[in-house]
């Protein structure tokens, strides 16, 4: 069984905090759509976000699917650990 | 904004014939969404790591709820 | 369509093995005031509402999706290794016998889910409404979850979620003021 190293976790609470400032921003720019302060604020946590992933995904496979991240071989998307697991 | 309390609290009535020891003081939760209206723009944030830990973004509207037996233990930052 | 994303929305951590905390969790997997039922609540009146908010129900809709498999990474986790005796001992002999350590969308006492749980006027205003009563029940059920744990990691994941129903209520309140604002008028801060 594939085992974590420490940083996994590191790692991904970065993602999941940018991610987070995503989520909160796209909230709020449904509701304030004119504020152009907040549209470039998530402009740039985009980039972040993306950047982070794509050295996540070097390491510990894919986080998406369809079409959202490239497929390596062997196909490691499929692989545990699932998130409720780790 | 001004400043509000995210907590009120009551008494309820208390009768000889209530047969559990009396809770004197009730508290319910008055959270922020209550009393900002339409957001404003340009209000403070969190960087990203805290808005994570906060469950938000705004300051304004972090309002954490501890349970009575939290607070009794020192739990609450 | 929908794209999952193999990571968790906030990092869920569980302190003790404690079955008798996912009895109670499951009131916000599968009870009225729970995710599911606010996820297919907001994604399904989304497809009779103006233009202008169905964006915000959609991306709430969504996010409910992920705060459903926090709750969902909470309960497999107090559970995974507990034995039928502690299952039993916590109150899931019920559960065990029906549906092992398997989730199902029911609500702290058993009572299956049902579409009741939610409604779809068709009445912007009502639907809103509806909406925002359901985030500040959301809310206080979180309040009533953290009362009765005693794991303060779990609960560090409870006051996340509590605090995120606190956004959403805010949210849908600027939803109604969005729909109720007179045409033409610019809104004024």
């Amino acid at each position: 069984m594939k085992q974590l190293p420490p940083e996994y976790y590191t790692e991904l609470e970065e993602i999941q905090a940018v991610d987070f400032v995503i989520v909160e921003l796209v909230l709020y720019l449904h509701t304030h759509p004119d504020d152009l302060e907040a549209v470039k604020q998530y402009n740039e946590y985009v980039k972040l976000s993306k950047g982070l992933k794509k050295e996540f995904e070097k390491k510990y496979g894919a986080l998406t699917s369809f079409g959202y991240s490239y497929a390596r071989y062997p196909f490691d998307y499929k692989e545990a650990p699932w998130p409720w697991q780790v | 904004m001004s400043k509000h309390t995210w907590y009120k609290t009551y008494r309820p009535y208390i009768s000889p014939m209530d047969p559990c020891p009396p809770i004197t003081v009730k508290r319910y939760s008055t959270p922020p969404e209550l009393y900002v209206g339409y957001q404003p723009p340009g209000l403070a944030q969190f960087p990203a790591y805290e808005a994570l830990k906060a469950g938000t973004l705004w300051k304004c509207f972090y309002d954490p709820y501890y349970s009575v037996k939290e607070m009794k233990k020192g739990v609450r930052e | 369509m929908w794209v999952y994303e193999k990571k968790l929305q906030y990092p869920v951590r569980v302190s003790t093995c404690n079955p008798r905390l996912a009895k109670y969790l499951i009131e916000q997997y599968g009870g009225a005031d729970g995710e599911l039922a606010a996820a297919l609540r907001y994604l399904n009146q989304r497809y009779t509402i103006p233009d202008k908010v169905v964006g915000l129900l959609t991306d709430i809709g969504t996010e409910e999706f992920a705060h459903l498999e926090m709750i969902a990474t909470m309960v497999y986790k107090l559970t995974k290794d507990a034995t039928p005796d502690q299952m039993k001992a916590a109150g899931l002999a019920g559960h065990f016998a029906d549906h092992d350590k398997a989730l199902f969308y029911h609500n702290a006492a058993g009572v299956p889910w049902t579409a009741t749980y939610i409604q779809a006027k068709g009445d912007p205003i009502a639907d809103l409404y509806e909406d925002i009563a359901a985030e500040e029940k959301a809310r206080a059920t979180y309040q009533w979850l953290i009362d009765l744990s005693d794991d303060p990691d779990l609960n560090d994941g409870l006051r996340y979620l509590r605090e995120r129903e606190v956004i959403h209520s805010q949210r849908f309140r600027e939803a109604v003021e969005i729909l109720k604002e007179d045409r033409g008028k610019k809104k004024v801060f």
